[in-house]
């Protein structure tokens, strides 16, 4: 199959990209960074996904499945680009593969889309209504942007569309949204709260969209991994150390003494679970994920460089909110 | 038990009963739905202990409880907040062969209040949502449900043994399972916690419904010797889909049933004051 991967760069659709290659799928990839490793096979374009050049390899490649996987999260971008980018691009890819009659589109989001709320179900269906965007606004470009890839689906019922909402990856390449929180040597947790936390491995993750792809899914579909776990024990498994502070505290303490920068709506992030069901993706694409919770654990905590200096990992990230996936 | 050292041996029997409870725990004591086995082991000693000996607990009619399959448990609260719920978990843990896990539909506050939050989700004490009645059902375990609510627990001591207004939820939730429902009254929560008032204002500090007040001040339960008294199961025919007054007709029964079931209590203890 011809397939386009945009935000080919990324540490995710790098291992999907391989993935396709090894598979015997003709890849050609768009982003704006490069990748230096890129192997010979996979063709990359490196230009913005809104800009004609990208139009243009939609023409001459003529793909037949688009994967998009151009999103960015607020840890790298201010937020009129992020909308730019998540919205605008995501926009732009549909239309494209209107106008050059890409037969199948896959949209890869994520599972923050529900938002963390102190009275949501465990295990979210599909048909669970994205919440607590008012709390954090900075997640409302990436849900717009899930909405608008789903509304695709009556729009242009000839047009094989799905939307996955993954959960959060975890692996050796040390890269995602969870892995930049669980960085540093302290983890911050608030005080009195543990909630369960759902996350796969980074090649499980690359295997499920590879597997929406090839069986031609059709729909929203949540993907999980193993079991969930609390986040106290990723934090015990991992080699961390929690640092328990009391909401009214985290203010003042995030950001300083090597625990890492949460925004105010991030906060119920690690306060309430978003643990999503997964039943539809697996009954539709018998899918499994080889590593289970702790392999998963250890696989990440194997990749961890030796431990810095103390202080380390004080990076402003988000959790969250994705990783950089442009 | 030995009165030796009683709480070693309480200790030993929550273990031995604990490796014999039918949940999938995986290889590090944690269970789909963040059950930890490790807090189950600290939280039956302490309900342990409450059970045998705090609130000395006489539980009759257990063997209306199945020992597989799903089941929903439903009975009257009081008492200020829910230690009647905390002792029919106790009761399905201790007198239950196998022992089983009763999950509790926690009122809707408790995940916003620390601690608690954390606890309740430890336990299996999971948010009182329709999603997670059925999903518990669905992998037959026993649901533990007060159709009175916060209603029930904020009963003041004169009212201890009236029923308030029963939601109608988990009457269609039995129906769409399939699951049959068993009654239970549970008489001595409103003697332990003996409610003069209700300070809602303080309990909002706390992120609380409400604070009891009790004549000594404190909203502390007193060791009184409480009763727990399951009913034969009942099972209703239907999809769940009924009108609102047939699965009204359905709820009365079961009311009817607890009712009769604190009528029994209180008989029996009346019975047993005066020998």
């Amino acid at each position: 199959m011809r397939v386009l991967l945009t935000g080919i760069s990324g540490k995710l659709a790098q291992i999907v990209a391989k993935e396709l290659l090894a598979r015997g799928h003709r890849v050609t990839g768009i982003d704006r960074r490069p990748w230096p490793e890129c192997p010979a096979g996979i063709q990359l374009i490196q230009t913005d996904i809104r800009k004609p050049d990208a139009e243009e390899a939609f023409r001459q490649e003529r793909p037949e499945a688009v994967i998009h996987m151009a999103t960015v999260s607020p840890l790298t971008t201010r937020r009129d680009e992020r909308y730019r980018i998540n919205l605008g691009g995501t926009q732009k890819m549909f239309e494209y593969c209107e106008r050059h009659g890409v037969a199948q589109a896959l949209f890869v989001g994520r599972h923050t889309y529900y938002g963390a709320v102190p009275d949501a179900p465990l295990y979210r269906g599909e048909d669970e209504p994205p919440m607590a965007l008012e709390s954090f606004p900075e997640l409302a470009d990436l849900v717009a942007a899930d909405l608008f890839a789903a509304s695709n689906l009556w729009r242009f019922p000839e047009r094989t569309t799905a939307v996955l909402r993954l959960v959060y990856t975890l692996g050796p390449t040390l890269h995602g949204t969870l892995a930049a929180f669980l960085k540093g040597p302290r983890v911050p947790m608030i005080l009195g709260f543990d909630p369960l936390f759902q996350f796969m491995h980074e090649d499980d993750a690359a295997l499920s969209i590879i597997l929406a792809l090839e069986r031609k899914l059709r729909g929203v579909f949540n993907v999980a991994g193993p079991q969930a776990l609390p986040l106290s024990e990723l934090i015990r498994v991992t080699g961390r150390a929690p640092t328990r502070i009391a909401e009214v505290l985290h203010p003042l303490l995030l950001g300083r003494f090597g625990l890492p920068r949460l925004s105010a709506g991030a906060v119920a992030h690690i306060k309430y679970p978003i643990v999503i069901s997964d039943k539809s993706f697996r009954h539709a694409t018998g899918f499994s994920p080889r590593n289970a919770e702790y392999e998963t654990l250890a696989a990440f905590t194997a990749a961890t460089p030796a431990r810095r200096a103390e202080g380390a990992g004080a990076a402003p990230i988000s959790i969250a909110t994705p990783e950089p996936r442009d | 038990m030995p009165d030796a050292t009683p709480t070693a041996a309480l200790g030993q029997e929550v273990d031995a009963r604990l490796s014999r409870l039918d949940l999938s725990f995986n290889a590090h004591g944690f269970d789909a739905f963040g059950v930890s086995r490790a807090s189950l082991a600290a939280g039956f000693r302490v309900t342990g202990w409450l059970y045998r000996h705090y609130f000395s607990v006489s539980c009759t009619g257990i063997e209306h409880v199945p020992t597989h399959g799903r089941v929903i448990l439903v009975g009257n609260h009081s008492g200020g907040y829910a230690i009647d719920a905390g002792m029919v978990i106790a009761a399905c843990f201790f007198e239950l062969e196998p022992p089983r896990l009763a999950h509790g539909m926690a009122d809707r506050f408790i995940n916003r209040v620390p601690f608690l939050s954390e606890l309740a989700s430890r336990t299996g004490q999971i948010t009182g949502l329709p999603q997670h009645a059925r999903q518990l059902l669905e992998d037959d375990r026993i649901l533990l449900v007060f159709p009175e609510g916060t209603r029930g627990t904020s009963k003041l001591f004169w009212n201890r043994y009236s029923l308030g207004q029963f939601g109608t939820g988990f009457l269609r939730m039995a129906l769409s399972t399939n699951s049959p429902i068993v009654p239970f009254a549970f008489l001595g929560g409103g003697e332990a916690v003996p409610t003069i008032a209700n300070l809602t204002l303080l309990g909002k500090l706390f992120g609380v419904p409400y604070v009891p007040l009790t004549p000594y001040l404190l909203p502390l339960p007193l060791p009184v010797h409480t009763r727990l008294r399951f009913g034969p199961p009942l099972r209703f025919s239907g999809t769940g889909d009924e009108n609102q007054s047939a699965i009204q007709e359905q709820v009365d029964v079961v009311k009817a049933s607890i009712a009769g079931l604190i009528a029994e209590g209180l008989e029996e203890r009346k019975g047993n004051a005066s020998t």
